[in-house]
């Protein structure tokens, strides 16, 4: 099977299915955890693991979404684009359920303390920031949404490079004095931008070979997702 | 509440422990439980420590209803054995508490090398239930084993120099496995002031639940210093030193704007990163509520006095 060719409408729709289903998967663990089925548990303190979990989640979709274009640049799979809104929105949906199980289990929606939170504890203020900055993202994530806003969309939607880095710093900051962790997902991240950085360097370098800007290359590539077709090598 | 009623058949005589652990491992390795905050729940519910024949109640005893044995043995912070919560239960069982020495030194007439019977022997031993608060803004209700560390420091005749004590937890990298990276400084080293290790509240303590205590929790001695964080009960103590300077403390060197030598339990003092206003009391489930942090922990009145004239704010 080559992998560098369209799977076509079939092929997409069970690759979509199953990529749908594996990103529920965390979210099954957990509620089966809540509530102790099949033997999961969230252990003896449940409010903090699932807050740990949904966020951990939260930002390792972030960075696959992060991961889908210098995979495609690659690897030539053209047709993993189409994979990235849906990576995208579960990233979105992890770190809603994060916030969630802080603002309504943990802290039980009491707004003092929220706010508090909010202001008082610098881990807090960019999480809070990066999951508003999300919001956005979230809500012009459909089709029509980014037919109406055009060449804005690519320039909106670069908010989650900010959004990537707000996240891997708020869980940094937010452990206690062993760092290993939140260091292998800053690690991962500094890769996927520099990545970016570095294919923009070459760019420039050879201006012969490539010639378009980064908004029309990225228009195209949208373009490219709506007809459903692979988007052209670059 | 969640009353469970026992299995008849216990999972230990189905599934043999190490598959178990086996499993949690694997879940571990397939990302589908993240850092150990999610796990196979563990197979703790079953003391084995060598049970206390006869034991004293203490009036300092809470009547608040103690945690779980599981949650108390398989939830902590023991950074000697790993980061993870669940690493103290799950890298301590091959640690072997005896034999025991410490070692007792600094500003006193009977300095000198100590086993586990020596330093436990000649000492009438009680049950406390306490409150333990965790400077990540947790609590339990933990039922110790031990005696006052006044009886034990009466014994070793400080002199007038000792203004303070240094306790210091065994450095085994072999034994100990989150000793072989560089959390902390290793050893651990804790102090409290000459009255704070006096103070009748003060527990030298060897067991909890009425057995020795299990590895995880420090065996085969520890500290319980119940209006203070958690993190001022040092665990497996091999070194006992009274100075005339104050000792500086494992975390307070590893994060002086976040963690102090009193470390008294303040709602009113925040953490830098968090509140310390309310705490979490494990054991409650996913939808209980947190309750109002006491200032200290709710033994001001045995030991506020102790602190008369000194900013909290600043010592804390």
């Amino acid at each position: 099977m080559d992998l560098t060719q369209n799977p076509g409408v079939a092929g997409m729709r069970a690759i979509k299915t199953a990529l749908f289903v594996l990103c529920t998967l965390p979210f099954l663990g957990m509620v089966m955890a809540a509530f102790e089925i099949a033997g999961l548990s969230l252990g003896a303190n449940p409010v903090e693991a699932l807050i740990h979990e949904a966020g951990l989640w939260g930002l390792r979709l972030l960075l696959l979404t992060l991961a889908v274009t210098p995979l495609r640049r690659m690897s030539g799979w053209n047709w993993l684009i189409r994979l990235r809104r849906m990576l995208g929105l579960f990233a979105f949906f992890y770190v809603f359920v994060h916030f969630l199980s802080y603002a309504v289990i943990d802290q039980r929606l009491a707004l003092g303390p929220i706010v508090e939170d909010i202001i008082e504890r610098p881990f807090i203020t960019i999480g809070i920031t990066a999951f508003l900055l999300l919001l956005p993202l979230a809500m012009t994530s459909t089709n029509a949404m980014m037919r109406r806003l055009g060449c804005r969309w690519q320039q909106l939607h670069r908010l989650i490079y900010p959004i990537a880095i707000l996240g891997v710093w708020h869980f940094w900051w937010q452990v206690k004095e062993d760092i290993r962790e939140p260091l292998i997902y800053a690690a991962i991240l500094a890769f996927l931008l520099g990545f970016r950085l570095w294919t923009r360097q070459r760019r420039r370098v050879a201006p012969a070979v490539q010639v378009r800007s980064d908004s029309a290359a990225g228009l195209e590539r949208a373009m490219g997702e709506l007809r459903a077709s692979p988007a052209p090598r670059q | 509440m969640l009353i469970r009623k026992a299995p008849d058949i216990r999972p230990s005589e189905i599934t043999d422990e190490h598959c178990y652990m086996n499993r949690r491992e694997f879940l571990q390795l397939a990302g589908f439980t993240a850092a150990g905050t999610m796990a196979g729940s563990l197979a703790a519910a079953e003391p084995s420590g060598k049970p206390f024949p006869k034991l004293a109640k203490s009036p300092f005893s809470t009547d608040a209803p103690a945690n779980s044995y599981e949650d108390v043995t398989t939830y902590n912070n023991f950074y000697e054995f790993g980061t993870g919560k669940g690493d103290p239960y799950r890298y301590s069982q091959d640690f072997a508490p005896r034999p025991w020495k410490v070692t007792v030194s600094g500003e006193c007439d009977r300095p000198g090398e100590f086993g586990y019977e020596d330093i436990v022997g000649p000492h009438a031993l009680e049950e406390r239930i306490y409150r333990l608060r965790c400077v990540e803004a947790w609590s339990m209700v933990i039922p110790w084993v031990g005696f006052p560390l006044a009886d034990l420091i009466k014994r070793f005749e400080p002199n007038s120099r000792a203004k303070f004590v240094k306790f210091k937890t065994l450095y085994d990298p072999a034994q100990m496995p989150g000793q072989r990276r560089a959390v902390l400084d290793w050893p651990y080293v804790e102090g409290l002031t000459i009255a704070e290790a006096t103070h009748p509240l003060t527990l030298l303590t060897v067991g909890l639940y009425g057995r020795e205590l299990p590895n995880q929790n420090g065996a085969p001695l520890r500290l319980v210093v119940p209006w203070k964080y958690g993190f001022k009960s040092i665990k497996s103590v091999v070194s006992i030193e009274f100075t005339e300077q104050r000792p500086r403390n494992s975390w307070e060197l590893a994060a002086p704007s976040e963690y102090g030598f009193y470390a008294n339990v303040n709602p009113q003092v925040d953490h830098p990163r968090w509140s310390q206003a309310r705490e979490r009391r494990i054991g409650g489930g996913l939808f209980d509520a947190k309750q109002p942090t006491l200032m200290f922990n709710g033994y001001a009145e045995q030991v506020a006095k102790l602190y008369d004239g000194l900013d909290l704010r600043r010592n804390f």
